[in-house]
């Protein structure tokens, strides 16, 4: 897969990364060696390996349905920048 | 050129869970804003998701009432985006191996059945709120609802009409009720529907471009948004225009609906496992331990409402409607075996009429069961006539005399004559004093017969049986 540094900057619009142009072009070179490295590992046969989702082969411990939280919203909201009416205020977001 | 539309829906049922599916935060509806959210839920940093066991139960109870697969092992993914309601700038949700996978629902339209498949029912962590009202040009954001656990359940473009779409909406809606896992409080956002929708040419196979309509909260609404949404793209495909992919809102004030977003692909989202949490394990014995404790489903009692009680399947899907209903019938024919189909017009018709005008469920009915059931017993036997049984069933639910059908009959003398010689009698006097109807009769004016009835029947003050009344009267004129 090659990529291009229009891909770069569209992977950073959505991970909320602001990149100029000569960083774009860098981390092109730094992600092309990761995709050619992937490519290479591509090589070796893995149909008969079961995909890993996750490093350790252990399983999710369970936790009972059970309420063990407490309101602690003043001092939550004590190192908030802004609050009101008990709202966390950010800056205006519609679509 | 015929069209013909296409049809899949996506549910979020939240699940009645009492807390939250990764952190131990209530989950209560109406709570002061953000005292329900705790660090996991404001994603501080360095904190870590424990899976909620009554969520997972929750999933496998679904995907076992509608023949699904379950998963094991099931794992949770990061859905990546940026908003203020989902403070961690990503949802955890499931991509690949979702808790449920497969399964079908049998819908009811126009008196056939119509089975839609499910592609898959995973589980996932709801938002927040933001509220845009004056804020000084800011947004508020409450936590509360971030982390409420919610079963996303996605149907296969199987639905060829908003009727249908909707008869779907509202099987699964009594499912999920009816095996307890949500509330089905669409007011309060407990059961939220998003449509698909696409036209295509009648008679080919390719999908059309579709179009995605989110947060129906209504029935009505999902109805209504989705012939629109119909009907636009037709419009536009027959003036030689192509649909464009993406979200749009129903606006229900203006009836119509309207571009939110252009549609993401699911690349957007950027998809990973989440490393926070380990593949999730569902054994085969918990998987059994669940079945055993799931209630007979709908399906099984519909079937059974026809075979065992001779029901319409009408009848039976609307008494299966809601698990509540369908124990209420059962409890009455506990105690009148006999007279199924009396007290199945009785539950859909009085009972179902009265508890729409106060806007109460059945749970809330001032009649039992057993009291619906005594007062049933006395028309079948002929003690009272169907037309005393709505009076003595409004004294019911009045709460008069203890509610005691056989006490609200003799107090309120509703009693139906019933005796032969005693009808015979009354007919008598009335013919004797009527000559001139008899003899109208006689020659052919049939509605002289039924003047004479109306009068046998105010000599009994509506108290002799109607039928019982016809006949002799016939008898004794055509002699």
């Amino acid at each position: 897969m090659t990529l291009s540094v229009s891909d770069v900057k569209r992977i950073a619009d959505l991970a909320y990364i602001e990149i100029d142009d000569n960083e774009a072009k860098e981390t092109l070179t730094q992600l092309s060696g990761i995709f050619n490295l992937i490519e290479s590992m591509q090589a070796v046969d893995t149909s008969t390996v079961e995909p890993m989702s996750h490093a350790q082969s252990v399983v999710q411990r369970l936790r009972e349905d059970e309420v063990t939280e407490t309101d602690q919203r003043e001092l939550y909201q004590s190192i908030a920048p802004q609050v009101e009416a008990g709202l966390y205020l950010v800056p205006q977001v519609i679509e | 050129m015929q069209w013909e539309i296409v049809i899949g829906l996506e549910v979020h049922a939240q699940l009645s869970t009492h807390s939250k599916i990764f952190s131990g935060a209530s989950t209560a509806y109406g709570a002061p804003p953000n005292t329900q959210a705790c660090v996991i839920d404001l994603a501080l940093p360095g904190v870590l998701p424990v899976l909620n066991k009554g969520a997972v139960e929750r999933a496998i109870k679904f995907g076992l009432s509608v023949g699904a697969k379950i998963n094991s092992p099931s794992i949770f993914a990061r859905k990546n985006y940026f908003y203020p309601d989902l403070p961690k700038g990503y949802q955890i949700s499931q991509y690949e191996l979702p808790v449920v996978q497969g399964g079908t629902i049998a819908i009811q339209v126009d008196g056939a059945e119509k089975i839609v498949r499910l592609t898959r029912a995973h589980l996932e962590e709801d938002a927040g709120k933001s509220l845009h009202e004056d804020f000084h040009g800011m947004s508020g954001i409450d936590l509360n609802r971030a982390g409420t656990p919610l079963l996303e359940i996605v149907s296969e473009p199987d639905m060829r009409s908003s009727a249908e779409a909707v008869a779907y909406a509202k099987t699964l809606h009594a499912l999920v009720r009816w095996i307890g896992i949500c509330d089905g409080n669409m007011q309060e956002g407990s059961f939220r529907c998003d449509a698909n929708v696409s036209v295509r040419p009648r008679g080919t196979e390719k999908l059309g471009t579709r179009c995605e309509i989110k947060n129906l909260n209504s029935f009505r609404f999902l109805e209504k948004a989705i012939d629109y949404e119909a009907r636009r793209q037709i419009e536009i495909l027959e003036d030689g225009g192509s649909i464009r992919q993406e979200t749009r809102l129903y606006d229900a004030n203006k009836d119509e609906t309207r571009t939110m977003r252009s549609k993401e692909d699911a690349n957007d989202y950027r998809y990973f496992p989440d490393p926070d949490l380990l593949p999730v394990e569902i054994s085969t014995s918990w998987i059994e331990q669940v079945k055993s404790a799931l209630p007979e489903l709908p399906q099984a009692r519909r079937d059974r409402y026809v075979s065992e009680f001779a029901l319409s399947a009408y009848d039976a899907a609307v008494l299966t409607g809601s698990r509540e209903m369908a124990d209420y019938f059962e409890a009455a024919i506990r105690e009148l075996p006999t007279q199924a189909k009396l007290c199945a017009n009785w539950i859909m018709g009085e009972i179902s009429a009265q508890l729409n005008k106060e806007g109460i469920d059945i749970t809330a009915c001032p009649i039992n069961p057993a009291q619906l059931a005594a007062l049933l017993k006395r028309i079948g036997d002929g003690t009272i006539s169907g037309k005393a049984a709505k009076t003595v069933f409004e004294s019911l639910w009045n709460g008069e005399l203890d509610k005691n059908a056989d006490a609200i009959i003799e107090a309120k003398g509703l009693k139906q004559i019933s005796d032969d010689s005693a009808i015979e009698k009354i007919v008598d006097q009335v013919l004797a004093a009527n000559a001139q109807q008899v003899a109208d009769y006689r020659a052919g004016k049939e509605k002289a017969f039924n003047s004479l009835v109306g009068q046998i029947m105010k000599a009994t003050q509506g108290k002799a049986n109607p039928a019982q009344v016809n006949a002799m009267l016939k008898k004794k004129l055509d002699g």
